[in-house]
């Protein structure tokens, strides 16, 4: 059996469904409940606990760090003050997506790299010549995430660091029962919310801690199922769904650079030379092919579309993860990589690549839905890929 | 001669590429005759119940990159074939290590992080590349290779096609096929690998059936085979067939007969009938005489041009090419009937790593000594095994509870200083019992019935010229146009209406089929007539 993550004693008990699902060689919760709606609104309603220790880890200290780091991500690390936070990918040389992660600044000449993929190979090989250690924490250091608008006063209750004053992608060493935890303001729900990072031997008293702590406010455990369609609303990226990592893909279609993404803002020319510049300079003189954008369904094609076989619009409750045509005056234009019906907006939204043409804010397109096994087109608005963005996100009180 | 004895094509030999050649040319509407010496059809791949109850695959032990076009178009599934999945890896080590590559992509990964973090990423970069390279490399087994020095239209048609398959791969992964086909197998897995485990069990695929070792220049290339075995891996076009390997043969075999192809067994053929400078027939060692208006030979190279067919009928440059094509034979097999499971020390009691392939090659270093001993004349002390348990996956191979063991054997040589004897063969069994025995010690207590082959035997009993599995060694210098010798690497030969369609032709060993189909589609071709696509 594949193992568990370091909080696996506490989520194996709680998970009454046994919906568990695979995520980087670890199982973890789909659900806890047998349907994830409850978990899905403490995320934007109370708070909700969610694992994500199997997020790969890497740990660089050395006096080369901040080159070395700015030599492979493409956001400028010389900006990144210790205590902050940044969210950026990294690129092969031709400027092709390789993954995406945040960039803890946790100490002078010291930080940490989460990734979706494994990427220890990537770091180590772009590390000739800098004066860096490189530490693989995958295992080693568990991850929960308190997402929600009662997140911050459900941790305040475990831990003795000020929550108030910690500012939105910034970091701060603290304890939770007695045990030292880093509490980053950071998460991947659109929402207000921290993750906790610790060392994987106390894990399980540092859950129990933040779970006793938020019985007041309702804490929930939250599972894959009620994550995927939070991060869909927040218009977050999730590789080999929305994209696919350019150590992965096996055809030239298949490569995605971050102006592709919807990622230009974090790319830095100015910061001096890095992994993948010279394409990217190239790609932004001529502008990308392809764009990221958000669509939301028009209800009125979807009830007319469902109502012609006689059934209300069928709405997708769980987020799905198949790619789905996109069309304008019969051509196609692009494809969604993922959509679902976002409870709180109460639209159904899906996440697309659209031709950079085709892409502009308020165009009309038409996507693809499966009405009773035949093909049918329901027209959708282009927008940004930010559905929910609600100011208690980045809220510093 | 009768009427009854005059066929359009008439197959020497039935082991599955002869039966092959022979389903494809009975399709096309010819009228075929098989020839098999045996009183069994399949050659090396068959099944065969040495001791009562247990039936060995005693010969070729897994089907490897079968081709898929093939199974397709003689409906092999329709006449019995079915190929079960051999889906993991498992190498014993010393000291409790050892390492298993499962089905399963994360717990792989999982296995090899805790030998190496960096081999773990590394693997799936390695898996990536070699993919690419299957694909631009797999056409050539379903490709009639072209000569590089002919200028006709047909073969500078088929270069160029190659040659865009080659543009297509990017300067980086050329240049790593270029290595690929120069280098060691076992410097190849230096530039990518660290673990013990894994790089002796992967650089293992590149030495087996040839007299080299893991770090021979050349031996780099078959790593390759077995990846494009996983570029049809949804096709199953690797595993183990339901019955032993025999299983292949007879559903090969039901669909040549299902297509009005004849097959007689117990028929030796003494000679090729040469009039002239054309092959017009063959003779049966009982003087029954049959007439072809092509004959081809499904035995090897030398078989077929040096015992077949009178010297004086063929050129002689070829004749010395041919007694230049490198046979070697290096390996043995013992199949084992056993009361009990193999208890490895390592991982104690049933588990999933039995279903697999079991790989005794806990190092580089270890290979190469083994390679050492048969270089001077001798078997390895410790040899290298690739073993399965077939009862496992196909419960019909032995008594409910008991098992069968195929053990593949490596090296053996067949020059074996002082000759090959009885005394020699039970001497190289027990070796390989004592072999295993340090990995699972039960095995000595658990063993109802031993075979034992040498290459001796395998040249003895299943024709294979110096006990060679391959009909001649996968070395890049004998591979494709060069197979077996220039400029007849087509299938044709200098005697006309003779041709060759076993794995001494393009693209050689392993039950892959491509042989006998390429040159029926070349005979096909020359016959004129419907279906020669």
């Amino acid at each position: 059996m594949l193992p568990g993550t370091p909080f696996h004693a506490r989520t194996r008990v709680l998970c009454q469904s046994q919906n568990w699902r695979r995520w980087a060689g670890r199982i973890v919760a789909g659900s806890y409940e047998l349907t994830h709606d409850w978990e899905y609104f403490a995320i934007r309603n109370r708070a909700a606990v969610i694992d994500v220790s199997p997020l790969f880890k890497y740990d660089v200290q050395g006096p080369d760090a901040e080159a070395f780091l700015n030599r492979v991500v493409t956001r400028n690390v010389a900006q990144c003050a210790p205590r902050q936070v940044m969210y950026t990918p990294w690129c092969d040389e031709r400027g092709k997506v390789v993954d995406d992660g945040t960039l803890s600044h946790l100490a002078p000449n010291s930080y940490r790299l989460t990734a979706a993929e494994p990427n220890l190979r990537w770091l180590v090989d772009n590390a000739a010549g800098f004066d860096v250690e490189i530490g693989e924490r995958t295992q080693s250091v568990a991850a929960m995430a308190v997402q929600g608008p009662r997140a911050r006063a459900v941790l305040q209750r475990a831990t003795d660091a000020d929550l108030d004053s910690l500012k939105f992608y910034h970091l701060t060493l603290a304890t939770i029962a007695g045990i030292p935890v880093t509490i980053s303001r950071t998460g991947y729900t659109g929402d207000l919310g921290y993750e906790v990072w610790v060392e994987a031997q106390h894990a399980v008293a540092v859950w129990d801690a933040v779970m006793a702590g938020g019985t007041d406010f309702g804490i929930t455990p939250a599972g894959m199922l009620a994550l995927d369609v939070a991060r869909i609303e927040a218009g977050l990226l999730l590789i080999d769904v929305d994209y696919i990592s350019a150590q992965k893909a096996l055809i030239e279609r298949q490569f995605s650079s971050p102006f592709e993404l919807g990622l230009g803002w974090a790319v830095k020319f100015d910061k001096g030379d890095f992994v993948g510049r010279d394409a990217l300079v190239a790609e932004k003189e001529r502008g990308p092919r392809w764009r990221f954008r958000g669509l939301e369904l028009e209800w009125d094609d979807l009830e007319t579309v469902y109502g012609e076989v006689g059934l209300p619009p069928q709405l997708p409750g769980r987020a799905w993860r198949t790619s789905a045509p996109v069309y304008r005056d019969g051509q196609q234009v692009g494809y969604a990589t993922s959509g679902c019906w976002s409870p709180i907006l109460k639209k159904y939204i899906a996440l697309a690549h659209i031709r950079a043409d085709h892409a502009a804010v308020g165009t009309r397109v038409g996507m693809e839905v499966t009405v009773e096994h035949q093909r049918r087109e329901a027209g959708a608005r282009v927008v940004l890929p930010r559905f929910f963005d609600p100011e208690r996100k980045r809220s510093c009180p | 001669m009768t009427p009854a004895s005059r066929y359009d094509a008439i197959v020497i030999g039935g082991g599955h590429n002869g039966l092959v050649n022979a389903a494809y040319l009975a399709r096309a509407g010819k009228k075929v005759l098989v020839l098999e010496r045996r009183h069994l059809v399949g050659g090396a791949a068959v099944t065969e119940e040495i001791y009562p109850g247990f039936k060995y695959s005693v010969c070729s032990y897994v089907v490897s990159l079968l081709r898929p076009e093939i199974v397709r178009e003689l409906d092999l599934a329709r006449h019995g074939l079915e190929i079960l999945p051999l889906e993991s890896t498992f190498t014993p080590g010393r000291n409790g290590h050892s390492l298993v590559r499962w089905a399963d992509h994360d717990r792989t990964r999982e296995e090899l992080y805790r030998h190496s973090p960096r081999d773990a990423e590394a693997y799936d970069d390695f898996g990536r590349l070699m993919y690419h390279l299957a694909l631009a490399v797999k056409p050539l087994l379903s490709t009639i290779p072209p000569d590089p020095t002919s200028l006709r239209p047909r073969e500078l048609r088929s270069l160029l096609k190659l040659g865009r398959h080659a543009r297509d791969l990017g300067a980086d992964k050329f240049h790593a096929l270029y290595k690929l086909m120069t280098m060691s197998a076992a410097d190849f897995l230096d530039e990518w690998f660290e673990t013990e485990l894994l790089k002796a069990t992967m650089s293992a695929s590149g030495i087996i059936g040839t007299f080299l070792g893991p770090r021979s220049p050349g031996t780099a290339y078959v790593l390759l085979h077995h990846y494009m075995g996983e570029l049809d891996g949804t096709f199953r076009a690797w595993g183990f067939a339901r019955g032993g390997t025999g299983g292949v043969s007879e559903a090969i075999a039901n669909a040549a007969r299902g297509h009005g192809a004849e097959i007689r067994t117990n028929a030796p053929v003494a000679r090729v009938v040469v009039e002239r400078d054309r092959a017009t027939g063959v003779v049966l060692a009982n003087g029954d005489e049959f007439h072809g208006r092509v004959v081809v030979s499904a035995l090897d190279p030398r078989r077929t041009f040096l015992s077949l067919i009178d010297r004086d009928r063929l050129p002689a440059e070829f004749v010395r090419d041919i007694e230049r094509f490198r046979m070697r034979g290096s390996s043995g097999k013992v199949n084992l009937a056993l009361s009990h499971l193999p208890d490895f020390t390592c991982r104690p009691g049933l588990g999933p790593h039995l279903r697999g392939a079991i790989s005794i090659s806990p190092s580089v270093r270890y290979l190469e000594r083994a390679y050492d001993d048969a270089k001077y004349g001798n078997f390895s002390r410790r040899p290298y095994l690739d073993m399965v348990v077939p009862s496992l996956i196909d419960p019909g191979m032995a008594p409910p509870g008991k098992h069968v063991m195929s053990i593949f054997v490596q090296y053996a040589p067949y020059d074996l200083t002082g000759g090959w004897n009885d005394a020699k063969r039970e001497e190289f069994g027990d070796n390989v019992i004592e072999t295993l025995a340090e990995y699972a010690p039960n095995i000595r207590d658990v063993i109802l019935h031993r075979q034992v082959l040498t290459p001796w035997d395998l040249e003895q009993d299943f024709g294979l010229t110096e006990g060679n599995i391959f009909h001649g060694e996968l070395t890049l210098q004998q591979l494709f146009f060069l197979r077996p010798a220039p400029p007849w690497g087509a299938y044709q030969t200098p005697v006309r209406n003779l041709y060759q369609c076993g794995s001494g032709t393009h693209p050689g060993g392993g039950i892959t089929g491509a042989p006998g189909r390429l040159a029926a589609l070349r005979i096909l071709a020359d016959l004129g007539g419907r279906g020669g696509r």
